[in-house]
């Protein structure tokens, strides 16, 4: 803040309050040539409007005379004047941070038991699983459901369909770096036709009803444009999110039309990284606990 | 005097039939989202009826239609006759009318189709913002040029609380709308991040203090005396709240950025200013209820002045809640929660809504000489409508006290209690409440509209005397 804003907010801030001050201090003096208590001052509009002059009531005053007086004292204490930070120095960055802190003292070494353990060990202790639930329907419900039974576009975590791997490492990777599932639009290199073709084809390959004749046309096209990330036999690669598309299992929906959407312009995934926000120990918890659901009861 | 000298009576009647009209328009679309925040397949999953489009256009429709129409009315009314003169031009007082229906009316077309600066309670979008500010001119060409060629020698206090109103409205609205067209229906706001947040809830919180404060505190010194027949209680109090309300109101903006990425310094002036505003605002509570010191009686025989006096209660609670709710202890609670939804209701339902429904009523003889068909149904308006309110803010301050709870609960390994899911499970019966309160004041407005129908379905007992009259 430059030193002109400094002034000119304090002298605003200053001489409002004490404006108040000398209003309330000046109109409660009384004045000669005036209107006594109990009689009107004399004016009269509409026929029958008029004005009485009493005196400001004294409660009232001094209600006045008190958030004057705090608005003084706050302002010394906290900061409100300009570039002043107030006597103590606070600031709501210091207070989050402190508050933080604190909860890192008392919460932290509850966690840091739990990340010493294997996750398959903490999957089946129903202690921390519900310290787990309690992260996943704070940080993830919102996206992939309380049940953890996804939506369109955010998957499943309760079957055995992992795009990105279902084991512990893998899940608690996914947790703290995030994962970008990005498959590219292919309009423009397919065209109509052959989007329509590779559409009906990848829906042959789930066993899902499709046209075998353009299935056939589409497979030439696949083997060519998809195999790098989906193989070619159609399953998939987890180690680029690449999904399966052989399991009957569809993250943004497995009719023809989708399908060809899909191809047409591409799909974006997010899964954003929770690392910087979790950090390392309650993501362990988290990724238990997502482990343990698809884990066989 | 000119013996020939009439009063303009026309826009007034206009004006007076459109608060009634776009009330229940407006509160019966409010209605409507509360039913759907209960059970959300309300929207019948059609794009324009969405709660998304909907709450915007409540919102316009019962503050600048419901409201706006009330503040035209009253104070083209109240101007001439504590000037004793005239509006100065009936053809720029036509324009207001059709100016203002024009603005209502393209607000409910183009809110539900989606079209929005997305700016709270400044959603219309340029064209339109360019229409009202050229009807705000003429408004307040009218006003003020009434006010010059005034007959009586001082200033009647209910104008220059409608005087503020229309100058600082004028500029709260210029500021905050100060936007870039990118097409016919579309515009980006000039300011960045944080100053676009600033500006808007300067613009937001003043929208509060003069158009829904100081305009219908205009009303109040109008309508208590003439209906109570008393003089205000104190002229120096009167000058005293007025220029401390006017002053302190412009700072309290940041009271609704705490803890947000307002700077520090910011936010404790918008705290400490809205403190400090508790006094003057209730000066003008003061100067309402004690101007029925010695005629409390007529509270017994006059509903009219009962939803007057009930409103200043209203408005003397929710401006002792606000400077409250405007601490950052507390906030850091009410913040985000329906509590701040039933404190704005409880100024708006309780203030405007009723100070506004009783300056009708107030209008009616007037303005169109009749006595009313029923003064029984007056009543059961005052019941039914004061029963929502209670109902409403009821509902609202449990339903915003317990999720303000509900989200701060911590386990003892530090994770949340409750998801944001449990929270509005829990809110859902007192949601049903509210939209029961609502409804009920829906009601009080159709039994209004039912009462006045009747009324003016009368023949006038004598020819309407628009004559001015002498001080």
């Amino acid at each position: 803040m430059s030193s002109g804003m400094h002034w000119w907010i304090v002298l605003l801030v200053v001489g409002n309050t004490l404006g108040m001050w000398w209003l309330i201090w000046w109109a409660s003096r009384p004045r000669a040539g005036e209107a006594a208590t109990g009689d009107v001052t004399g004016h009269t509009w509409d026929g029958d409007l008029q004005e009485y002059n009493n005196p400001l009531p004294r409660w009232w005053l001094w209600l006045f005379y008190i958030t004057i007086g705090f608005t003084a004292i706050y302002l010394a204490v906290y900061p409100g004047l300009g570039k002043f930070r107030g006597l103590f120095g606070w600031s709501q960055e210091g207070q989050y941070e402190t508050e933080v802190d604190r909860a890192d003292d008392t919460y932290g070494p509850i966690f840091a038991s739990y990340a010493g353990q294997d996750i398959e060990a903490l999957a089946k202790d129903p202690e921390a699983l519900q310290v787990g639930q309690r992260l996943f329907v704070t940080y993830c419900a919102q996206c992939h459901g309380s049940d953890a039974k996804g939506a369109r576009g955010f998957p499943n975590l309760t079957d055995a369909v992992w795009n990105w791997g279902g084991t512990p490492e893998a899940i608690k990777t996914s947790i703290l770096q995030g994962r970008m599932g990005v498959m590219p639009p292919f309009g423009p290199v397919l065209g109509e036709e052959g989007t329509e073709n590779v559409a009906n084809y990848v829906l042959s390959l789930s066993g899902r009803e499709s046209d075998a004749t353009k299935a056939a046309a589409g497979k030439a096209l696949f083997d060519t444009q998809c195999v790098a990330c989906h193989m070619p036999d159609g399953t998939g690669n987890q180690a680029l999110g690449a999904p399966n598309l052989t399991d009957d299992d569809w993250l943004y929906g497995g009719s023809l039309q989708t399908v060809m959407a899909t191809l047409t312009g591409g799909r974006n995934g997010q899964m954003p990284a929770h690392q910087q926000f979790l950090g390392d120990d309650k993501s362990h918890v988290l990724a238990a606990y997502v482990y343990s659901l698809s884990q066989p009861k | 005097m000119d013996s020939q000298l009439t009063y303009n009576y026309k826009v007034i009647r206009q004006f007076t039939i459109m608060t009634v009209v776009w009330g229940i328009v407006g509160m019966t679309v409010g209605v409507l989202i509360a039913a759907q925040l209960a059970w959300p397949a309300l929207n019948f999953d059609l794009p324009w009826l969405t709660y998304s489009r909907l709450r915007p256009l409540h919102t316009n429709a019962v503050i600048f239609a419901f409201g706006g129409c009330a503040l035209f009315a009253t104070s083209l009314y109240v101007v001439q006759r504590t000037c004793q003169t005239r509006l100065i031009s009936d053809k720029l007082a036509a324009f207001v009318f059709w100016g203002w229906t024009a603005v209502i009316l393209l607000a409910a077309i183009t809110l539900p189709l989606g079209i929005t600066s997305s700016k709270e309670y400044a959603e219309l979008e340029w064209p339109i913002d360019l229409l009202i500010t050229v009807v705000w001119v003429a408004y307040a060409i009218l006003f003020f040029g009434t006010i010059m060629k005034r007959r009586t020698p001082h200033i009647y206090v209910a104008n220059w609380f409608y005087g503020a109103f229309i100058l600082t409205v004028a500029v709260l609205h210029v500021v905050n709308s100060a936007e870039l067209p990118v097409s016919l229906w579309k515009s980006y706001s000039v300011y960045p991040g944080a100053i676009d947040a600033m500006v808007q809830w300067w613009y937001g919180h003043n929208a509060v203090g003069f158009f829904l404060t100081a305009g219908f505190l205009g009303i109040m010194y109008y309508f208590v005396p003439k209906q109570a027949e008393r003089p205000i209680y104190s002229y120096r109090l009167s000058v005293v709240h007025f220029w401390a309300l006017i002053s302190l109101y412009m700072w309290a903006g940041p009271h609704h950025l705490h803890y947000t990425a307002l700077p520090n310094w910011a936010q404790s002036i918008g705290m400490v200013f809205s403190l400090m505003l508790l006094a003057p605002s209730w000066g003008g509570m003061i100067n309402g209820v004690m101007t029925l010191s010695g005629a409390w009686h007529k509270l017994r025989s006059d509903p009219i002045l009962r939803f007057m006096i009930v409103s200043l209660s209203f408005y003397g609670m929710s401006t002792f809640e606000g400077p409250m709710m405007s601490i950052k202890t507390v906030n850091a609670l009410s913040h985000y929660t329906d509590w701040t939804i039933g404190h704005v209701h409880s100024g708006a339902l309780g203030w405007v809504g009723l100070i506004s429904i009783g300056a009708v009523y107030a209008l009616i003889k007037p303005l169109f000489n009749r006595e009313f068909y029923s003064v029984k149904l007056i009543e059961v308006h005052f019941w039914v409508a004061t029963i929502g309110i209670v109902l409403y803010i009821a509902a609202m301050w449990i339903a915003g006290v317990m999720q303000g709870l509900m989200w701060r609960a911590v386990n003892s390994d530090g994770t949340l209690t409750y998801s944001f899911v449990e929270s509005l499970e829990a809110t859902h019966p007192y949601y049903v409440v509210r939209l029961l309160g609502g409804a009920l004041f829906l009601l009080g407005m159709f039994v209004m509209a039912w009462n006045l129908y009747k009324t003016l379905g009368r023949s006038a007992e004598t020819v309407p005397s628009t004559a001015a009259q002498t001080a």
